[in-house]
C-alpha cells in the first residue's frame, strides 16, 4: 500500500515536471527572438534562415504599393522588415521624440543583401503581431532647465544694458 | 628665437573670437524658434541656455577686448583655430542638456563631427531624438561646410580688414570674387540655391517612398545639408539605408558630388562656363580616382562575392565608394558590414578614396584634388627632364580655372599638405592600434575621422576608449583646418610659454 502511495506520489512529481518542462521550454522559445546585432555581426549565418524578431517601430511606416517598409528598432539597432501592407493595418504609434512605437513581433526570411531590393539587409515577414502597444509621451517640461534659461537670458541682457551704459559714459568723457 | 606673444595679440585674438562666438550664439537661436513652432519645449529651453551661455562668453570677450587693430597672419590663424574648439564646446552644450549624449566629451565630439563636416556619431537612441536637436546636429554641418568664419563674415562682421586671414585660416585660400566678404556671400547663395532645390527634390522623393509630408521635407533639408556639406548625420539610425529608395540614393549622390566641387567651378558654370567642368585638374583628377578606386573596390568586392548580382554589387560598391571619395560618410550598409563582409582588397580601395577627398575650396576634406593632381604634373614634369634632351626647357602647365604654369612652391605646398594627411591618417591608426583595435580597422576609423568622411567600420561608439575619442576630435579638427591655422596655434602656445 505504501510502495503503491509512493509510486502514485512518483508519478505526479514526474508529470508535475514534465508540464513545467513542457511550458518552460515552449515559453523560453518564444523569447527567443534574435537581437539585431546578432544578425548583423552574423549576416552571413543566417541568410535566406527564417527568423524571429522584435522590436519598436520607429519613424515612418512607408507604404510602397501592396507592401510597407517597417523599420524595428530593438534597442541595439535597426532593421528593416517589408511586410504586406495588410499587416502593417494593425500599427497605430510609431516611435518619436513625441512617444514610443508599437513593439513588434515578426518572423520572416532573413535577408543579408536582398537581391529583390538592391542589396539592403533586411527581413522579409511572414507573420507580423504587435506585441505591446506604443503611446504618445507627453513632454513634462523641466523646472531645472527652466529656471537656468530664464535666469541666464535675464543675465545676458543685464551684462548687455550695463555694457551700454559704460559706452555711452565713456563717450561723454 | 621665440617671441613671447604679447597682450596686443592676446586682444586682437580675444576681439575676433568673441566676434565669431557672438555669431554662433544668434545661429543656436534658429533651432530654438524651429523648437518653438513644432512645440517641442524641453529642446526650445536647450536652445535658449546654450544660446546665452555662447552670446554672454562672445559679447564678454568683445568687450573685454575691444580693440580697432587689424589682424595680423598669425593672429588670424590662432583665432581661427580657437573659433573652430570653441564652436565645438560651444555647439555641445544644447546637444548635451538633451540627455541623448552620455558626456559632454560625447556631445562634443558630435559637435566637432558636425562641424567638422565628418559624420561620426555617439548618439544615443538617435531615433527619439527631437527634431529640434536633429536639425541642430544637421545646420552644424551647413555652417561648418560653409565655414564658421564665413558665416560670421557674412552675416555678423561689418567692414573687417583681416577678413581674408581668417578666410585663409579656415582652408580657403581660392577668393571667388576680389573681396572675401562678397565671396563668402557668393558661396552662401550657392549653397542656400541648392538647399531650395535638393530640400525640394529629397522631399518629394520622400512623400513618394511614403513617407508624412512634414517628415518628408524635414529630412530632405537635413540629408540635404548633410550630402551639400559632405557631412554625413541622418536624422535616424539606419542612416540612407532608412529610405529604401533607388531615386532617394541617385539624388543624394548628385548632391554629394556638388558638395565635392570648387566653389570657384561652381561660379563659373553659373556664369555659363560649362567647359570649366571637362578642363578642370580637378574634375580630371576626380573623375580618374574615382574610377582607380571603385575598379579595386570592386574587383575586392568581387573576390569574395559578397554581392553575387552585378546591379547589387555596383549599388552598394559605388554608394559606399561616392559618399567616401566625397568625404561624406552616407551608408546603404551597417558599420559592421564592413569589416564582417568586405574583403581586404575592397576596405583598401575605400581607404584610398577616403584619403584623397574633393576639390580645393569646396565643403570636403582630406588632400583633395587639386594637390593629387599638381603632384602628378609634377611627376610628370620630372619624367619629361629626364626624357628630354638635357638642353631641352620643360614647362609643365595645367588647367584650373586659367591656364596656369607650374612652380616649384605649389609642388612644395601640395606635397607639405599631402604630407601632413599621411602623417596624421597613420598617427591615428597607430593610437587605435594601442587602444587594442585591430591595424586595418584602426586605418579605415582614422582615416575617415582625419579626411572628415565620417564613413564607420563600428569602433565609434560611445564605449571606445576617451583617448580614442580625444584623438578623433583632434584629427577632425586639424583635417577640416588643413593644418596651418593649427600649426599655428600649436607655435603660439609654445612662445607664450617658452618664448621671451
Amino acid at each position: 500500500m505504501q510502495n503503491k502511495a509512493y509510486n502514485f506520489s512518483k508519478a505526479v512529481w514526474f508529470t508535475f515536471g514534465l508540464c513545467v518542462y513542457i511550458f518552460l521550454g515552449e515559453f523560453l522559445c518564444a523569447a527567443q527572438s534574435i537581437v539585431s546585432s546578432e544578425l548583423i555581426d552574423n549576416a552571413k549565418k543566417y541568410d535566406g534562415q527564417v527568423v524571429d524578431f522584435e522590436g519598436e517601430v520607429i519613424g515612418d511606416v512607408m507604404h510602397r504599393g501592396r507592401h510597407v517598409w517597417l523599420n524595428l528598432n530593438d534597442g541595439r539597432n535597426a532593421v528593416s522588415v517589408w511586410a504586406e501592407g495588410e499587416d502593417a493595418r494593425d500599427i497605430q504609434f510609431s516611435g518619436s521624440y513625441k512617444g514610443r512605437g508599437d513593439w513588434l513581433v515578426i518572423k520572416g526570411i532573413f535577408h543579408r543583401a536582398c537581391a529583390e531590393h538592391g542589396g539592403d539587409l533586411d527581413i522579409h515577414a511572414q507573420s507580423v503581431s504587435v506585441h505591446k502597444r506604443g503611446k504618445p509621451i507627453p513632454e513634462i517640461l523641466d523646472p531645472v532647465k527652466q529656471r537656468t534659461g530664464i535666469m541666464s537670458v535675464m543675465i545676458l541682457v543685464a551684462v548687455w544694458v550695463l555694457s551700454r551704459f559704460v559706452d555711452k559714459k565713456r563717450k561723454q568723457i | 628665437m621665440l617671441i613671447k606673444p604679447t597682450a596686443e595679440d592676446i586682444q586682437n585674438i580675444g576681439f575676433y573670437l568673441g566676434k565669431i562666438i557672438v555669431g554662433l550664439g544668434f545661429i543656436m537661436f534658429l533651432p530654438m524658434v524651429f523648437a518653438v513652432t513644432v512645440q517641442e519645449w524641453n529642446p526650445a529651453f536647450d536652445f535658449l541656455i546654450g544660446g546665452s551661455v555662447t552670446l554672454f562668453t562672445g559679447f564678454s570677450l568683445t568687450k573685454l577686448c575691444e580693440t580697432t587693430r587689424d589682424l595680423n597672419w598669425m593672429q588670424g590663424m590662432v583665432m581661427v583655430s580657437l573659433a573652430w574648439l570653441a564652436a565645438m564646446f560651444f555647439g555641445a552644450i544644447p546637444l548635451y542638456l538633451s540627455g541623448h549624449w552620455n558626456s559632454f566629451l560625447d556631445a562634443s565630439f558630435e559637435s566637432m563631427s558636425g562641424f567638422a563636416t565628418t559624420g561620426l556619431t555617439l548618439v544615443q537612441d538617435l531615433d527619439h531624438l527631437s527634431y529640434t536637436h536633429n536639425l541642430w546636429r544637421h545646420l552644424i554641418m551647413f555652417v561648418g561646410g560653409q565655414g564658421i568664419v564665413i558665416v560670421a563674415l557674412s552675416f555678423f562682421v561689418k567692414g573687417l580688414a583681416g577678413a581674408f586671414k581668417m578666410y585663409v585660416g579656415e582652408a580657403r585660400d581660392e577668393r571667388i570674387l576680389p573681396n572675401v566678404i562678397h565671396t563668402s556671400r557668393f558661396i552662401w547663395m550657392v549653397s542656400i540655391v541648392y538647399l531650395i532645390l535638393g530640400t525640394f527634390a529629397l522631399g518629394i522623393t520622400g512623400v513618394s517612398s511614403g513617407m508624412g509630408l512634414f517628415r518628408a521635407f524635414f529630412h530632405g533639408a537635413c540629408v540635404f545639408m548633410a550630402a551639400f556639406d559632405t557631412g554625413g548625420f541622418t536624422p535616424q539610425t539606419q542612416n540612407i539605408l532608412y529610405y529604401h529608395s533607388l531615386s532617394f540614393e541617385i539624388i543624394t549622390i548628385i548632391i554629394m558630388i556638388l558638395g565635392s566641387l570648387n566653389f570657384k567651378l561652381h561660379y563659373y558654370v553659373w556664369m555659363g562656363k560649362r567647359r570649366e567642368i571637362f578642363r578642370n585638374i580637378e574634375t580630371r583628377t576626380l573623375f580618374f580616382t574615382i574610377l582607380a578606386t571603385l575598379f579595386i573596390t570592386l574587383i575586392g568586392l568581387n573576390q569574395l562575392n559578397t554581392y553575387p548580382q552585378t546591379m547589387v554589387l555596383f549599388r552598394k560598391g559605388f554608394y559606399q565608394l561616392i559618399s567616401g571619395h566625397t568625404g561624406t560618410g552616407f551608408q546603404t550598409i551597417y558599420a559592421n558590414q564592413f569589416v564582417d563582409e568586405w574583403p581586404h582588397l575592397a576596405l583598401v580601395g575605400f581607404i584610398c578614396a577616403m584619403a584623397l577627398g574633393g576639390a580645393v575650396c569646396s565643403t570636403t576634406g582630406a588632400i583633395k584634388m587639386l594637390r593629387i593632381g599638381i603632384i602628378f604634373q609634377a611627376l610628370k614634369q620630372d619624367l619629361k627632364i629626364i626624357m628630354l634632351p638635357e638642353r631641352s626647357v620643360v614647362m609643365q602647365k595645367f588647367h584650373h580655372i586659367k591656364d596656369v604654369f607650374l612652380e616649384d612652391k605649389q609642388v612644395r605646398s601640395a606635397l607639405l599638405i599631402t604630407l601632413s594627411y599621411l602623417v596624421l591618417y597613420c598617427a591615428g591608426s597607430v593610437i587605435g592600434m594601442l587602444c587594442g583595435y585591430p591595424f586595418l580597422e584602426s586605418l579605415f576609423e582614422s582615416t575617415s575621422a582625419a579626411a572628415n568622411v565620417g564613413l564607420s567600420c563600428g569602433i565609434t561608439d560611445t564605449a571606445m576608449p576617451s583617448v580614442l575619442k580625444i584623438t578623433y576630435i583632434i584629427e577632425m579638427w586639424a583635417g577640416r583646418l588643413e593644418f596651418m591655422s593649427v600649426f599655428t596655434l600649436i607655435g603660439f602656445l609654445f612662445a607664450a610659454l617658452r618664448g621671451k
